[in-house]
């Protein structure tokens, strides 16, 4: 069900576009308002869940070690798997954000001979990876509509993607990557009885959405019928990015269906578990020193509790206590 | 707010980093590239509308059937035959002369780089 629901809302996202600014000409709409009214959406939304997440206390330290934690002295400590410095955290979490090095540990329960035994299970962290670093690179290259004159590295970016030079124009090993990568993602949840038990539509419904942004772009690029003129692409770019914005004539319709699925995908952005760009960063399992041992740390929002020590008792009957023969601390 | 210290510079680089392509063209306004189109022809192979986004796939389909088939004669639906040659047809005298101001122009704006022109002749404007 979950699966279906999310494709029919892509496809009817992508038809809704057809109707409107294929055949109804409503261009303006697409091309200027949705983009504008996504963007806001996502700069507003993405800073005030970040915000959202800054005033919630982290009361305890949380960190998930996977080393040998600062002891003694003879015994060696793991300063980034268990990390007990700010550096230790900083190159955890640079290893966490860069490398996925803790879905590498990914293993996978399995029942062998009536035993339960677990093995390294490293698919989904490859194509994790390669999934997001071409979806990253696509985004860089895409640049080239935005800019003028093009940055040196977005033309470095785009002849080291298309250097196999197949085909005209060259195609880009990134687009192909990008689309085995989603594919994948998506069949882990189909194929595997437990995974798809737990998949809900907002798991599908993001992969489906950027392998329909991938797909329109494919087609855009690589297919006769849906080609667009590019210059004219760039002319809207530019005019968006200038805030000048234009609609200039015979931009065919997949460059509106790309468009306003990229628009989808940056206003749904903020209430997603895509939010998971800038939650990885506000982790505490991950970005907190392993130190309770060397340092103590306070509850953030601990109450002020009143205490009342022996020595204030004592302050406060001193005199009395001594008239009555009781053993004082301190004399008066 | 717990940590803002960290967080809102944080997030401020993130803003900054996203919002790039409005910022890096703060006043300025684009200008499309003016593209010399040929005086000696009026029509190109192919509809203009359909050469703009697909003459590269053209070049391709030119560039195999010469050099696989060894076919070099192209016949357009108006029945006109023309050269499968991307010097002698393209940039004849007669039509994109000048790359430079034709080709180049487009591809400059939109950081494309065919690498036809590391083996085939640019033909020299202005001299005979
Ligand atoms: C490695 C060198 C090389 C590169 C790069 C190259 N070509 Fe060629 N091309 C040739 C050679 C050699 C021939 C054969 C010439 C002949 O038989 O007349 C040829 C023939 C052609 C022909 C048909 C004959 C003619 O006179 O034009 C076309 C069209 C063509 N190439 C297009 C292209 C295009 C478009 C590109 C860029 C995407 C390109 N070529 C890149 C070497 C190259
Ligand atoms: C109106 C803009 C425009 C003009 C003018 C133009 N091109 Fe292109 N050209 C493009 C675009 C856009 C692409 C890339 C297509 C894509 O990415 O889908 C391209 C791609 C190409 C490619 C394939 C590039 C690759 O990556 O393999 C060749 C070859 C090419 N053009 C040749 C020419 C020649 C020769 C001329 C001049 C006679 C010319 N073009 C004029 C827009 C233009
Ligand atoms: C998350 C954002 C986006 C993703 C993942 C994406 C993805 C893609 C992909 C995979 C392609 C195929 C060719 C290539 O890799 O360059 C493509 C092409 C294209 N995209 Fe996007 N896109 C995005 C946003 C946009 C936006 C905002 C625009 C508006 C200018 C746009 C305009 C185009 C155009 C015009 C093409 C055709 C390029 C060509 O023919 O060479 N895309 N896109």
């Amino acid at each position: 069900m979950a699966v279906w629901y999310s494709l029919l809302l892509v496809l009817g996202m992508s038809l809704f576009v057809y109707l409107g600014a294929g055949l109804l000409g409503l261009q303006a709409i697409f091309g200027i308002v949705v983009p504008y009214a996504a963007i806001l959406v996502f700069l507003i939304g993405f800073s005030m869940r970040i915000l959202g997440w800054a005033r919630s206390p982290v009361p305890f330290r949380i960190p998930t070690t996977a080393g040998q934690q600062k002891s003694l002295g003879w015994i060696k400590p793991s300063k980034v798997d268990s990390p007990y410095t700010t550096w230790g955290v900083v190159g955890r979490m640079a290893m966490e954000v860069l490398l996925f090095r803790s879905l590498f540990r990914n293993t996978k329960a399995e029942l062998t001979e009536g035993k339960l035994a677990y093995g390294s299970s490293k698919w989904l962290w490859l194509f994790g990876i390669l999934f997001h670093y071409t979806f990253l690179t696509i985004v860089i290259r895409h640049l080239r509509f935005f800019t003028e004159p093009v940055p040196f590295f977005v033309q470095a970016l785009d002849r080291v993607d298309g250097m196999l030079q197949i085909g005209s124009p060259v195609i880009y090993q990134t687009d192909v990557i990008l689309v085995a990568a989603l594919l994948f993602l998506l069949i882990r949840r189909l194929v595997n009885p437990q995974m798809r038990y737990l998949s809900l539509p907002a798991d599908y419904f993001p992969l489906f959405l950027i392998l329909g942004i991938a797909l329109t772009g494919i087609m855009m690029r690589y297919f006769a019928v849906f080609k667009v003129d590019l210059l004219s692409v760039k002319v809207l770019a530019m005019g968006l990015a200038t805030f000048n914005p234009t609609i200039p004539e015979g931009i065919g319709v997949m460059f509106y269906i790309h468009l306003f699925l990229f628009s989808a995908l940056l206003a749904y952005f903020p209430f997603s578990k895509l939010m998971h760009l800038g939650g990885v960063f506000l982790s505490p399992t991950r970005n907190l020193p392993n130190d309770s041992r060397m340092a103590r740390h306070v509850n953030p929002w601990n109450a002020p509790v009143k205490v009342h020590t022996y020595e204030h008792y004592e302050d406060d009957f001193r005199e009395k206590m001594i008239e009555a023969d009781l053993p004082v601390e301190k004399q008066a | 707010m717990y940590n803002a210290g960290k967080i809102i510079p944080g997030l401020l680089i993130f803003l900054g980093l996203v919002t790039f392509p409005f910022w890096s063209n703060l006043g300025r306004a684009y200008d499309v590239p003016e593209l010399v189109m040929p005086e000696a022809e009026e029509e190109c192979v192919l509809a203009g509308d359909w050469m703009r986004a697909n003459h590269m796939i053209l070049l391709d389909d030119w560039r195999d059937l010469a050099v696989r088939d060894n076919k070099r004669l192209f016949t357009n639906d108006a029945g006109k035959r023309f050269d499968m040659s991307l010097t002698k047809t393209c940039l004849s005298s007669q039509c994109h002369a000048n790359k430079d101001t034709f080709c180049d122009r487009c591809h400059d704006a939109l950081a494309i780089t065919p690498n036809c022109w590391d083996c085939h002749v640019v033909p020299t404007i202005g001299e005979e």
